[in-house]
């Protein structure tokens, strides 16, 4: 019971335009049975302030992580989570947040670790549906609870783990912070709080790509040539590549990861959630310091 | 944590969230955030009087008064920041006219005792403990001054 894929002019370019949705499209769309409105933002209470009509809210912290455990919930959790959010198997899924879908393509990358067919992004997210004056509201939906099945969740083809990212050199890297956490000044965003890694730099060979270099001024995606321009001609990325991208928990890489294989068409793309916050820890790891990549270690 | 050093009002938070469960505790953070008073028209041109809080993901910023023996905590933080509102605003309706002892007597955890990890997540719990040590220091600087 799938909606509809937008058609729109800037999508076809994509190599999968079915992952993307205009606020038009959506606005055209709210209400229609099998489809549900999900946000995901970075602020817990955000959704609360309002919301697209009809939105349910997945919080990535609270929802999608086990509350022990570093790891994502595990099947039944996310079946539950899901269920209880009015979404089937066969829902088609619409996720926006804010920043820049920063945590909306999380929430998108988490629900494809489950194998949630079709799953799409609001170009443009929150902000942009509001800037166009939109309609939000505070009432939360009445959700009737569906039944979603467990389903394994499947780590091996979108995820990387350290040992991966050791196993990995000599194929590209996309670091995706801010170039103060690249070089090894600090090691969380500028204006984030210290999420205790006790080294600063990058992991060697990784290009420095800051994940927002991805969106446009409004929060749009870029189209397919700006992509392309950046991607392929400036970082060198060829169609065939394995490529691991990473970046401090793993959020904002997944939106890189949502760039190049949904919007550029690069098959074998896998966020290493562990990312900083684990390889600035870990013992006897190679960093490389300072705006090089730096060289493949050797072995 | 010793419930007697607490100041009334602090307490008076703290037992009014723990009394409500997960979901509702949301909602009364969602009330402070709203709560949380315009920056007095005299600091508002003064953007250089406003301490950053690092600690937190969103840009808040605090500014602390201290008017014959009594604390005023003022706080700027943006609307799409409800939560880190909210945090600002438990500490500046908590703190408003409380002696500078009584100040430093709040326990350095107490943002760790309003049952908001749960809820929030520890993780973003930080960003208050973080708005609160920054408050001391800057009461400390203060008074050293």
């Amino acid at each position: 019971m799938s909606a509809e894929f937008d058609s729109a002019a800037k999508f076809a370019e994509y190599a999968h335009p079915e992952r993307l949705v205009t606020t038009q499209w959506l606005a055209e769309h709210l209400g229609q049975p099998g489809l549900v409105v999900v946000e995901s933002d970075e602020d817990v209470l955000l959704y609360e302030t309002g919301h697209i009509p009809g939105a349910v809210k997945i919080d990535w912290h609270t929802d999608l992580n086990d509350p022990v455990v570093r790891d994502y919930v595990d099947d039944e959790q996310f079946a539950a989570l899901l269920g209880s959010k009015g979404i089937s198997r066969d829902s088609t899924v619409v996720i926006y947040g804010d920043k820049n879908n920063w945590w909306a393509a999380y929430a998108l990358w988490v629900f494809t670790l489950f194998g949630h067919e079709d799953v799409r992004l609001l170009d443009g997210g929150r902000d942009l549906w509001i800037a166009e004056g939109r309609e939000i509201t505070t009432d939360v939906p009445q959700v009737t609870p569906v039944e979603y099945p467990v389903v394994k969740r499947d780590d091996s083809a979108i995820r990387a783990f350290k040992d991966d990212v050791l196993a990995h050199f000599g194929n590209p890297l996309i670091d995706v912070r801010s170039p103060e956490e690249y070089n090894g000044e600090r090691t969380t965003a500028p204006a984030y709080p210290e999420e205790s890694a006790l080294r600063a730099g990058h992991i060697p060979t990784a290009a420095s790509v800051p994940w927002a270099r991805a969106a446009a001024g409004d929060g749009t995606f870029k189209t397919r040539d700006e992509l392309d321009a950046i991607y392929r001609t400036e970082v060198g990325l060829t169609d065939g590549d394995d490529v691991i991208a990473y970046c401090r928990i793993g959020e904002r890489s997944s939106h890189t990861w949502f760039v190049l294989t949904h919007l550029l068409g690069f098959e074998k793309v896998r966020n290493y959630d562990g990312s900083w916050t684990e390889w600035g820890s870990a013992v006897r790891v190679p960093i490389v310091t300072g705006a090089d990549r730096g060289e493949v270690p050797g072995r | 944590m010793d419930a007697t050093t607490l100041p009334s009002r602090l307490a008076e938070t703290r037992e009014d969230f723990l009394a409500l469960d997960v979901r509702d505790r949301l909602q009364l953070l969602l009330e402070f955030s709203n709560e949380l008073p315009a920056l007095p028209a005299r600091y508002a041109d003064h953007p250089d009087l406003l301490e950053r809080v690092e600690e937190c993901q969103s840009p808040v910023y605090i500014f602390l008064e201290v008017d014959e023996g009594l604390v005023h905590l003022y706080a700027t933080a943006p609307a799409e920041s409800p939560t880190t509102r909210g945090f600002a605003s438990i500490l500046a309706q908590g703190l408003d006219g409380l002696t500078v002892d009584e100040v430093f007597a709040i326990p350095d955890d107490y943002p760790q005792s309003l049952g908001l990890g749960e809820a929030v997540s520890p993780l973003r719990v930080r960003g208050m403990t973080g708005m609160l040590a920054r408050t001391k220091r800057q009461l400390r600087r203060r008074l050293a001054a």
